[in-house]
């Protein structure tokens, strides 16, 4: 049975959906700093 | 605590990698699967770290339904969002493990579709909880979670109760296990654990992070003296809870 291939794919898939999650974080808490350092900026004004 | 998430970050990672490498090179290969069984290192830990993900769910819902904590709630939305990444995972592998075994890549097994539900049942969650601006919203998913939480077992004793196409659980149930196999595999959930943990920590800090920004939109829109119609609509946001 060629199931090496199989194994790989399905530790690719689980660090791949990890990756995807990771990079929503980042994408949402740098979004979201952004936002906070206008409201800042809009404070001080 | 800003030195600690780097450090704990550095050794999840080598744990990542000394799972990684005794699930590849120092567990025993399986008689009959062959290689493929290797799957089971990454499959099994990451259904039971989601298991837990969801009873922490439950146990956060509880108490903000009792309490009325935004913290409690705040935990709810991040085990929620977590463990659906890791029953993602679960759901992923599973037929890429079946497809060679069985012949298929799916099949309406009672174990396959009562875990696919519970899935659905905490995206649903998640996607009440991302579009809903009632300040109802956070009562009804914590009411969601509970129900949700009932499918967990479910899953779980699917196999004891049904005849299914599933394997028997190695760990109290009809299966067993080389004890080399096992000790691998509790590394595995070890390591999977920790990474869900610090998962858990970002998420809680980017939450915390959303509420105060919406708040801090919230007072802005009542000092604006664009009149109070937009005063008002604004006053709603920080009871929101949303986890947009």
């Amino acid at each position: 049975m060629n199931s090496i291939k199989f194994l790989y794919a399905a530790y690719i898939a689980t660090w791949l959906i990890h990756s995807l999650y990771v990079g929503t974080l980042v994408r949402r808490y740098s979004r979201l700093r952004q936002q906070k350092k206008e409201l800042e900026r809009g404070q001080s004004r | 605590m800003k030195r600690v998430f780097p450090i704990l970050s550095v050794l999840t990672a080598l744990l990542l990698a000394y799972a990684f490498y005794e699930a590849m090179w120092v567990a025993p290969m399986e008689r009959t699967m062959g290689d493929v069984q290797r799957i089971f290192y990454y499959h099994v830990p990451s259904a039971w770290t989601a298991f837990l993900l969801f009873f922490v769910n439950l146990v956060a819902s509880v108490i903000y339904l009792i309490r009325g904590s935004g913290k409690a709630d705040a935990v709810a939305v991040v085990s929620a969002e977590v463990g659906v990444v890791f029953c993602s995972v679960v759901l992923v592998t599973g037929p890429i493990w079946a497809r060679p075994v069985w012949g298929i890549w799916w099949t309406w097994d009672v174990r396959l579709t009562t875990t696919l539900v519970l899935w659905l049942i905490y995206v649903s969650y998640l996607v009440l909880r991302r579009f809903s601006d009632s300040s109802q919203t956070p009562k009804l998913a914590a009411v969601l979670a509970i129900f949700g939480a009932l499918d967990v077992p479910l899953v779980y004793f699917s196999i004891w109760f049904f005849r299914t196409q599933h394997p028997q659980p190695v760990i109290g149930g009809g299966g067993s296990i080389d004890p080399r196999m096992l000790h691998v595999l509790l590394i595995n959930w070890l390591a999977f654990s920790c990474f869900a943990f610090l998962l858990c920590w970002s998420r809680y800090r980017l939450e915390l992070l959303r509420r105060e920004v919406e708040e801090t939109e919230a007072l802005e829109s009542l000092l604006d003296p664009a009149g109070p119609a937009a005063a008002s609509s604004a006053v709603k946001v920080p009871f929101s809870w949303g986890s947009k």
